[in-house]
């Protein structure tokens, strides 16, 4: 064979090979889980159709709608307050851990360290630990989703502050203003913007993982839905989660426009 | 009287040696070049003087005050005193021309005015007649990150200069920018020292341009100085040893062989 | 008197920042006068929590399953992510190559992007139990609800990796005559393929968490369903230590091998 053609069918046995593991890897997966392909793909229509059907808001639905509004305004809340605290506590960590500001080397790994734990511990194991001290309050989904942004929001934050601050804070620093001044003439000046940008795009994901944390702790929308799911009230679980979809689309579009003003 | 002295200055990263014991004095009011290939230790030399990096050994003073032992408090005095202008102008993108000009004063105020960001009328005066000299009177209230890079590096300078300072430290400030705004940077620079009597020190690579403008040429390779006098004693053969290149390959013109 | 000079600018940019913040700040403050606290002692509660935190991260121990079992369990959420990306991947390759601005007509990429804000604004989560509703609470329910955020995740993702192949190169074949179907398997795929593998690595490593989560809230099984009784129903602090540690080391294997993955291909996630 010519080294051309070498060439060529090492590519295609290496894509082969790796197709074939994938092969077995899911394979092996479906098995493991009793994942049926077949039962999987019909299911599909099969849902769609019973949702034409039957997942659609109803007048007595659309009785409940106050006290769905009220649980969402209470998730969105929470929400948000997760994301500015959040905010706070991540760029005090990413002012110690940046080599751009931060007072000592010995804080950089501390700080990825941190955010490692609250980012890949899910934000469903937080809840779970949290409801345990704190009941079927808000205040075990605002931790919960506090501790997973920070998680987020340190490691985006540290990325930031190493690169976009580090011209500008040289500059300052070589004038002899002290490290506190630094931070409020150079680096927040500088970042705010991208940090807020930020912001709303985590305020995004906290409302979306919000849902799925209330469901588990009884608290806010998510608990909307699990009462009229498990009470087989499906236009009522339809109409809450309608409302979930145009808040979620709304906040989307709003954020996009403020980030192109902002940035 | 010398306003700057550097005595056996060695930095290293982790066993790489970025500069081995460099020595050199600088007159007040000189303006001296500082050449070299990059990578070869010009940054680090200059940023060694005001301490953004520390260097491990040697010493160092400026205006007879030795840099390498200063504390804190010392140390950002020291830096009110030595301005410094950096290749991509290192302003503060967002604010405008005027407070980035401003902060040049920073230095000098407690902790609460510059926290806050609180200038006096006079600094703010003083910061636009540096603005009309420097011709950016137009642009006092435009956000840095709009202006062109001849302009950036013209802000720099003003930030520089209302500090007051007694020498002022230059990273490449040309290298960014195109001959027409290169050749008004470096006049500018020359009219500083002439004028003011303030010391110029610049990086710059090149060497045609520091033949230009300075009165000493200070040539640095692989972090040791290689020549150390005026311009018109350097020899294509230096500027090859300095460039590590074989000297008919450089451009370089009005230099004797 | 000399007149007041002035130092700061307002913009367009600056009032909707100050704006957008006065606002998320505004309903922090609000929110914890606004909500109730419905009689939780705080102060005991956050001792309670820190006592809790202390037991969990210290003293991991398991009485109603072994460490075998919990790499099990390990292993069956690490095979729902597996299938939900796959299943997620192939079609989002497909309709990702019909997406891209620079491959497919303009109209069905954008029919295709709403499509996808549709489906990813319904929580994941819902997805699943609306699935349930007709397949019933287990595996099938949960990869299927889940793919629908994998499928969007990718298809966003890809499209815009095939967007990114120069214009030049494919006018170039363009002009030699080579037809859509060459130039997709012979320059588009070749040429994203590191991109590609790096974004469905990221996304099965959202997967597996995600799969954490409905075992735990939508009887997916798995560590998360683990998790869920450990917590939920035996109050055994220990356990939910050791489940913890096991998803979080496992967590940080794959954000480390996206990581990597990411940095060599390139990609700005």
């Amino acid at each position: 064979m010519t080294r051309v053609g070498k060439v060529f069918r090492d590519r295609n046995l290496l894509l082969w090979g790796l197709l074939g593991t994938l092969l077995v890897l899911v394979w092996g997966s479906a098995l493991l889980t009793g994942f049926d392909f077949a039962e999987g793909v019909a299911s599909f229509p099969r849902a769609f159709a019973w949702m034409g059907a039957n997942f659609l808001p109803n007048e007595r639905a659309w009785n409940n709608l106050p006290s769905i509004l009220n649980r969402l305004g209470e998730t969105v809340v929470v929400s948000v307050q997760a994301t500015v605290l959040a905010a706070v506590v991540s760029f005090g960590l990413a002012l110690l851990g940046s080599r751009t500001t931060r007072p000592h080397a010995v804080f950089t790994p501390l700080v990825r360290a941190l955010g490692s734990l609250g980012r890949n511990i899910p934000v469903v194991a937080w809840a779970m630990i949290f409801l345990l001290a704190f009941g079927q309050t808000y205040v075990t989904g605002l931790l919960a989703l506090l501790l997973e942004s920070v998680g987020f929001l340190t490691r985006s934050f540290l990325e930031i502050t190493d690169e976009t601050a580090a011209e500008p804070v040289e500059g300052l620093r070589a004038t002899g203003a002290p490290w506190g001044t630094v931070v409020s003439q150079a680096v927040i000046p500088t970042l705010l913007p991208s940090l807020t940008s930020w912001m709303l795009f985590m305020l995004e994901t906290n409302i979306r993982s919000a849902t799925l944390v209330g469901l588990l702790t009884g608290t806010g929308i998510g608990f909307s839905f699990d009462l009229y799911y498990k009470s087989l009230n499906y236009p009522s679980a339809a109409l809450v989660t309608l409302c979930i979809v145009i808040v979620v689309l709304a906040l989307e579009a709003v954020s996009n426009a403020l980030r192109k003003v902002i940035l | 009287m010398n306003i700057l002295e550097v005595e056996h200055l060695s930095k290293d990263y982790r066993g790489v040696s970025a500069l081995s014991s460099v020595s050199l004095t600088v007159k007040k009011g000189e303006f001296v070049a500082i050449i070299g290939r990059s990578g070869a230790g010009k940054s680090t030399l200059l940023r060694c003087i005001n301490r953004l990096v520390e260097p491990s050994t040697g010493r160092i003073r400026v205006d007879n005050i030795e840099v390498t032992t200063l504390r804190r408090r010392g140390l950002r005095s020291l830096r009110t005193r030595v301005g410094m202008i950096f290749q991509h102008s290192n302003l503060v993108p967002r604010l405008t021309v005027i407070e980035n000009v401003l902060h040049g004063r920073l230095g000098f105020k407690g902790a609460w005015a510059g926290l806050l960001g609180l200038y006096s009328q006079s600094e703010k005066e003083r910061a636009l007649e540096l603005l009309v000299h420097l011709g950016l009177e137009g642009q006092a209230h435009q956000r840095c990150d709009r202006l062109s890079g001849g302009q950036k590096q013209r802000v720099g300078i003003a930030r520089a200069l209302i500090q007051d300072p007694r020498i002022i430290l230059c990273d490449e400030p040309i290298a960014s920018l195109d001959p027409a705004s290169s050749k008004v940077i470096m006049d500018e620079l020359r009219r500083i020292c002439d004028e003011q009597g303030i010391t110029i020190v610049v990086n710059l690579h090149q060497v045609e341009v520091a033949m230009k403008y300075a009165d000493r040429i200070v040539g640095i390779r692989a972090g040791r100085v290689e020549f150390d006098d005026a311009p018109k004693h350097l020899k294509k053969k230096t500027i090859a040893a300095i460039y590590g290149q074989n000297h008919e390959d450089l451009l370089v013109e009005g230099v004797e062989e | 008197m000399s007149p007041r000079i002035r130092v700061r600018r307002w913009g367009a940019d600056t009032w909707a920042l100050g704006a957008t913040l006065t606002v998320l700040l505004s309903v922090t403050v609000a929110g914890f006068f606004v909500l109730s606290l419905r009689g939780l002692d705080l102060g005991a509660a956050f001792a309670k929590v820190g006592h809790d935190l202390g037991i969990l991260f210290l003293t991991p121990g398991a009485e109603h399953f072994t460490l075998p079992e919990m790499l099990q369990g390990l292993g069956f959420t690490l095979a729902l992510g597996l299938l939900t990306t796959v299943l997620g991947a192939l079609p989002a390759l497909v309709l990702g190559l019909f997406a891209a601005r620079n491959l497919g007509p303009a109209w069905l990429g954008w029919v295709l992007r709403a499509f996808v804000a549709f489906v990813r604004a319904v929580p994941t989560v819902l997805w699943v139990l609306i699935f349930a509703i007709g397949a019933g609470l287990g595996s099938v329910a949960a990869v299927v609800g889940m793919t629908f955020h994998s499928f969007g995740y990718l298809l966003k993702a890809f499209s815009e990796s095939f967007e990114e192949l120069d214009d030049g190169t494919l006018e170039a074949l363009k002009a030699s005559g080579a037809d859509w179907l060459a130039i997709v398997t012979q320059a588009v795929l070749p040429s994203s393929l590191a991109a590609l593998t790096s974004w469905t690595f990221l996304r099965f490593e959202i997967n597996f968490v995600t799969a954490v989560a409905m075992g735990a809230a939508a009887g997916a099984g798995g560590v998360g369903f683990d998790l869920f009784m450990a917590s939920g129903f035996y109050f055994n602090l220990h356990e939910v230590g050791m489940l913890t540690w096991g998803i979080l080391a496992t967590a940080v294997a794959l954000e480390w091998g996206a990581t990597r993955l990411r940095d060599s291909a390139g990609v700005r996630s």
